[in-house]
């Protein structure tokens, strides 16, 4: 079959490679119908993710159709249309039943490796390095869905694939950075980054209740759409300064809540985005923390910052002195895509929201180096390309 | 007066200086019965808290009787025996409306330099450096209390100062710490430091309903008073063992459900990334040392809960959130609701749950307090907490 | 869709009966983005003043309104000095209002401001504390009053400081209290060395005005502003 496989720092290609078979009895395999880009890609694409092998397959955000399962899977059969979680998850362990889907402890084989780094390891998350679990990923026309009645939803009636299609990720994503603000009456809630994920961040907050969205970036064309698909208030950081402007615009109280929907690669203005720059240049650190650091001074006293932009290592200058003046809470995590899944569904299927208005490209499989290249370097105003095997 | 004022870094100074005034209608005036050495005023002996001025009033947890009051006061009297939280609070603000006295509004008057480093400015602190206020501190015979109608909380009878000094700062302090870890039955808590704070952060997980506390320090002394005295189920010490892999252990692979970092921006480490912040520090690349929140980041249980009461005052490197992200940890911290504890912690203490004193270790006058800074500073003496009697 | 701009011109040109004072007002006041950034690079004053031409409130103006863009435009609006702060208070919008609007109790919080002195109705005169002990004075006429809502002022012709704004009292989200707004311009006239204007309301003026609403916050919420000056401290 075809796969996007990752041959080092800027370098994907498409590659045959054998099919994936079952492997363990909860296995299923997925003939993948559509898949796209996730911004964390391009961390890997980037190469500040550790523990990349070249020739390991891609790619964590999809749907499909199931073409052969294991004799264990019990919910799902041959020809079920579903979207899966990009995080693999066994459902048995104390985590998953608790709904912290993400913080599975069974399902990464490779736990070990995580941790030295992390303290305890986490889920396995489809093609996201070895530390993740080295699980071959799904930009590609079939994939392995272990535990795959724990990671498969299926998909209702009426959802075309391109809507179905952000639910694996991007969306869920976003509602947990939204979810994790425990928005209360009257909050506002400011939003860093209006890549996919920053937009349906938006969306959710709106839907759990804020009465205010304000979203922060630097490129036009994802202003726009926070503003006119998203319903948010917007701020370019390149003009203003985005604290003073959340100040001011706040009535002087700041944000009651921050979400990051960034991550490492967030782009900084002035001395301490050139010192990361810098450092991360010569592998001193591997992140670039400055929208946590922004989030941190920017927000109100007594607030809560929502971190779902991708952190893998270390952060270094962190203002935690203003964190621990202002008592601020910091809620993280890798999100826990099967307990949004069903409800983000439903809520597409009522119509509350369409989840394809975040797709600006489709391309075929066979043009992911080129879908990369367009996406990493935000060419022709892309936002979020389907992927068609 | 006679007061304790900062000359620099390491040099602290018993001096004469004026008595204090009334200066606003909800000011108040107290005499000062006890007042104690507070861990945190290392921070500003060892000159890590920028800010400080020559001449400023140290100290931040005292006592005493009312001896002046201002106008506008008017449910307190004259020779009310009384503690002072050492959060200054309005109590009208939306911060202290909604219980999170220590974020007041209104009690910095100095706000403009708390905003330009953090963004918002939180309340005033006695002694605490300008950017907190620049107020004058309770080591000394008399302070001027402001907003003393919602600040000072008076002494029920039959209770020694001994009892209930620790009720300005750093039992509440302890309490909020395992309050923030939201602990549930059954619940493991880890506990880094078993000075003062660690010791009432262990008595008050227990007394919100832990199954298991784990204390982890280096002194002798202080794993001593942690295990016999506050009742710590284990105690680590953490030049001996590893203490993340210890924790492991003895949480049966899980790792403990929350942790508290009650040492704050001066702790010790041994590891390679302990020397590099020592570095760091001397050349001033950074102003805190955050080994021990470094370890609780990495040894805390997934989905865990990291509870911050020590002071942390600037930047700080190295911090493991691809950890803590990816373990799907929350981190609450924060300087101490004093006000809001005043009321439940006094109850326990009358009830007997807890004797606060158990943590004094020296009693000293005024004129010893120089020295106690340095006897406390390098825990000579197994010094754990000095309270100066006036 | 109307913009602002439109607005503004359409009630300089005709007054225009059909769209009402508040929506007028509220074309450049209201709403929770910063003003100043929909202003870029034009006149405070020329904007509020031209509003207040059309407004029924307004009455007995004397003022020119295209001279009064003539003066704005002459003084040059890349000297002006504008400032925007806003402050959240956990009091009524009336409350907040009423003490505002008695322009002699603005000394009170406002340290530049040694007195004022209410002349009228509309007018008022301001004494300001220039350095070396000087001081400077100048009339302001109310332009805008909107009960527990909106103040807006602007000095009159001829002022040694061209100065004009508006103080917005609005309801905060979420029983927070009140959001208190203030926009402020001032002009460098001519003659007068910047330098001056900048000692005279702070080298920093948005941290003075933070001060200052920060004060007004103070003593809204407390009944006093928080010191230190005068207390016990080491020789």
């Amino acid at each position: 079959m075809k796969a996007v496989c990752w041959h080092g720092t800027n370098d994907v290609r498409v590659d045959n490679v054998p099919d994936p078979t079952i492997l363990n009895p909860r296995d299923a395999i997925l003939k993948v119908t559509a898949t796209t880009i996730c911004g964390s890609d391009l961390h890997i694409y980037d190469g500040y993710i550790p523990s990349m092998v070249p020739g390991d397959i891609i790619g964590h955000e999809f749907i499909g159709e199931i073409v052969e399962t294991g004799r264990e899977v019990k919910k799902l059969k041959r020809g079920d249309r579903v979207v899966v979680s990009s995080m693999v998850s066994c459902g048995q362990c104390r985590y998953c039943q608790h709904q912290e889907w993400s913080l599975c402890d069974n399902s990464n084989p490779k736990g070990a490796l995580q941790e030295p780094l992390f303290g305890f390891s986490t889920s396995g998350i489809y093609g996201y390095s070895h530390l993740f679990g080295g699980y071959a990923g799904a930009q590609a026309e079939y994939v392995r869905i272990p535990f795959a009645d724990y990671g498969a939803v299926k998909i209702p009636d009426g959802l075309t694939d391109e809507q179905a299609l952000p639910i694996s990720d991007a969306f869920p994503t976003g509602f947990m950075g939204a979810d994790l603000c425990d928005i209360k009456r009257g909050d506002i809630i400011a939003v860093w980054g209006c890549g996919p994920v920053g937009q349906f961040t938006i969306r959710s907050a709106y839907m759990l209740g804020a009465e205010r969205v304000i979203a922060i970036d630097r490129v036009p064309e994802r202003l726009k759409m926070a503003r006119e698909q998203s319903g948010a208030e917007t701020i370019n950081y390149e003009e203003v300064d985005a604290g003073e402007a959340l100040k001011e615009m706040t009535g002087g109280r700041g944000p009651d809540a921050c979400i990051d929907a960034v991550g490492l690669e967030a782009h900084g203005m002035g001395f301490m985005g050139a010192y990361d720059e810098v450092k991360q240049a010569v592998k001193l650190s591997l992140d670039r923390p400055h929208v946590i650091r922004q989030m941190i001074l920017a927000c109100r006293k007594g607030g809560t910052l929502s971190i779902m932009g991708v952190y893998a290592g270390f952060l270094d200058k962190m203002p935690m002195g203003a964190a621990f003046n202002k008592g601020l809470t910091f809620k993280m995590g890798q999100m826990f895509g099967q307990k949004y899944m069903p409800m983000l569904l439903d809520r597409a299927v009522k119509g509350e929201i369409d989840p394809s208005f975040v797709f600006t490209h489709q391309m075929p499989l066979d043009q992911a180096s080129q879908a990369y290249e367009t996406f990493k370097h935000k060419k022709d105003n892309c936002i979020k390309v389907v992927l068609k095997p | 007066m006679k007061a304790v004022c900062w000359r620099g870094a390491k040099d602290v100074r018993v001096e004469n200086v004026p008595d204090p005034k009334i200066l606003n209608p909800r000011d108040a005036i107290v005499k000062i019965t006890s007042t104690a050495i507070c861990g945190s005023d290392l921070h500003l002996y060892d000159g890590f808290i920028p800010s400080m001025m020559s001449g400023d009033i140290m100290g931040h947890e005292f006592m005493g009787e009312i001896v002046e009051l201002g106008s506008g006061v008017k449910n307190l009297s004259i020779g009310d025996r009384v503690v002072v939280p050492f959060t200054i609070s309005c109590g009208n603000c939306y911060s202290c409306k909604t219980a999170q006295w220590s974020l007041c509004d209104n009690s910095n008057p100095n706000a403009f330099m708390a905003e330009a480093l953090y963004g918002y400015s939180a309340a005033g602190l006695f002694g605490y450096s300008h950017i907190f206020g620049g107020y004058a501190g309770g080591q000394a015979e008399y302070a001027r209390v402001p907003f003393a109608d919602v600040g000072l909380y008076k002494v029920p009878e039959g209770l020694t100062d001994d009892q209930v000094l620790f009720l300005t700062d750093i039992f509440p302090t302890g309490y909020m710490a395992a309050e923030n870890c939201n602990i549930k039955p059954g619940d493991t808590v880890a506990i880094w430091g078993c000075g003062p704070v660690g010791q009432f952060a262990i008595r008050s997980a227990f007394l919100l309903g832990a199954e298991r506390v784990i204390a982890i320090d280096r002194f002798p002394d202080r794993l001593k008073m942690a295990k016999e005295q506050a009742g710590a189920t284990e105690v680590i010490n953490y030049e001996e063992v590893d203490a993340g892999e210890a924790l492991k252990e003895m949480t049966g692979g899980r790792g403990p459900d929350s942790c508290i970092d009650a040492v704050g921006m001066e702790a010790h480490g041994t590891g390679p990334d302990y020397l590099y912040d020592q570095v760091k520090q001397a050349v001033r690349l950074e102003t805190d040392r955050p080994t021990a929140l470094r370890q609780v980041m990495v040894a805390c249980g997934k989905g865990g809960t990291v509870s911050i009461p020590g002071v942390y005052g600037g930047f700080l490197d190295k911090m493991p959130f691809g950890a803590a992200f990816n373990k799907g940890l929350t981190m609450k911290m924060g300087q101490t609701h004093v006000h809001k504890y005043l009321d439940p912690l006094m109850r326990h203490i009358q009830n007997g749950d807890i004797d606060p004193s158990f943590v004094i270790t020296h009693r000293i006058s005024i004129d010893e307090a120089p020295q106690a800074y340095e006897t406390f500073k390098h825990k000579k003496d197994n010094c754990i907490k000095v309270v100066i009697k006036l | 869709m109307e913009t602002e701009s439109d607005k503004t011109n359409q009630s300089q040109s005709q007054g225009d009966a059909t769209v009402s004072d508040t929506e007028r007002w509220a074309s450049i006041v209201g709403g929770s983005a910063m003003v100043l950034m929909g202003l870029k690079q034009r006149s405070l004053r020329g904007i509020l003043t031209a509003i207040a031409g059309g407004s029924l409130a307004y009455h007995g103006a004397t003022t020119d309104k295209s001279l009064q863009e003539k003066v704005t435009d002459a003084t040059g609006i890349n000297k002006a000095i504008k400032v925007e702060k806003t402050v959240t208070i956990n009091r009524s919008a009336e409350d907040l209002y009423n003490y505002w609007h008695n322009f002699e109790n603005l000394p009170t919080f406002m340290k530049h401001v040694k007195s004022v002195q209410v002349l009228d109705l509309r007018r008022s005169h301001w004494v300001a504390n220039a350095p070396m002990g000087q001081t400077i004075e100048w009339n302001a006429d109310l332009i805008n009053d909107q009960p527990n809502q909106l103040i807006a002022w602007a000095s009159e012709e001829g002022a040694e400081v061209d100065n004009s704004g508006f103080v917005r009292f609005q309801p905060a989200p979420g029983d927070r209290g009140t959001e208190v707004k203030v926009v402020m311009e001032y002009n460098v006239p001519g003659g007068m060395l910047t330098a001056t204007i900048a000692k005279l309301f702070g080298e920093e003026p948005e941290q003075q005005i933070g001060d200052e609403l920060r004060r007004f916050k103070q003593l809204m919420e407390t009944g006093e502003i928080a010191t230190t000056e005068g207390q016990s401290r080491g020789q």
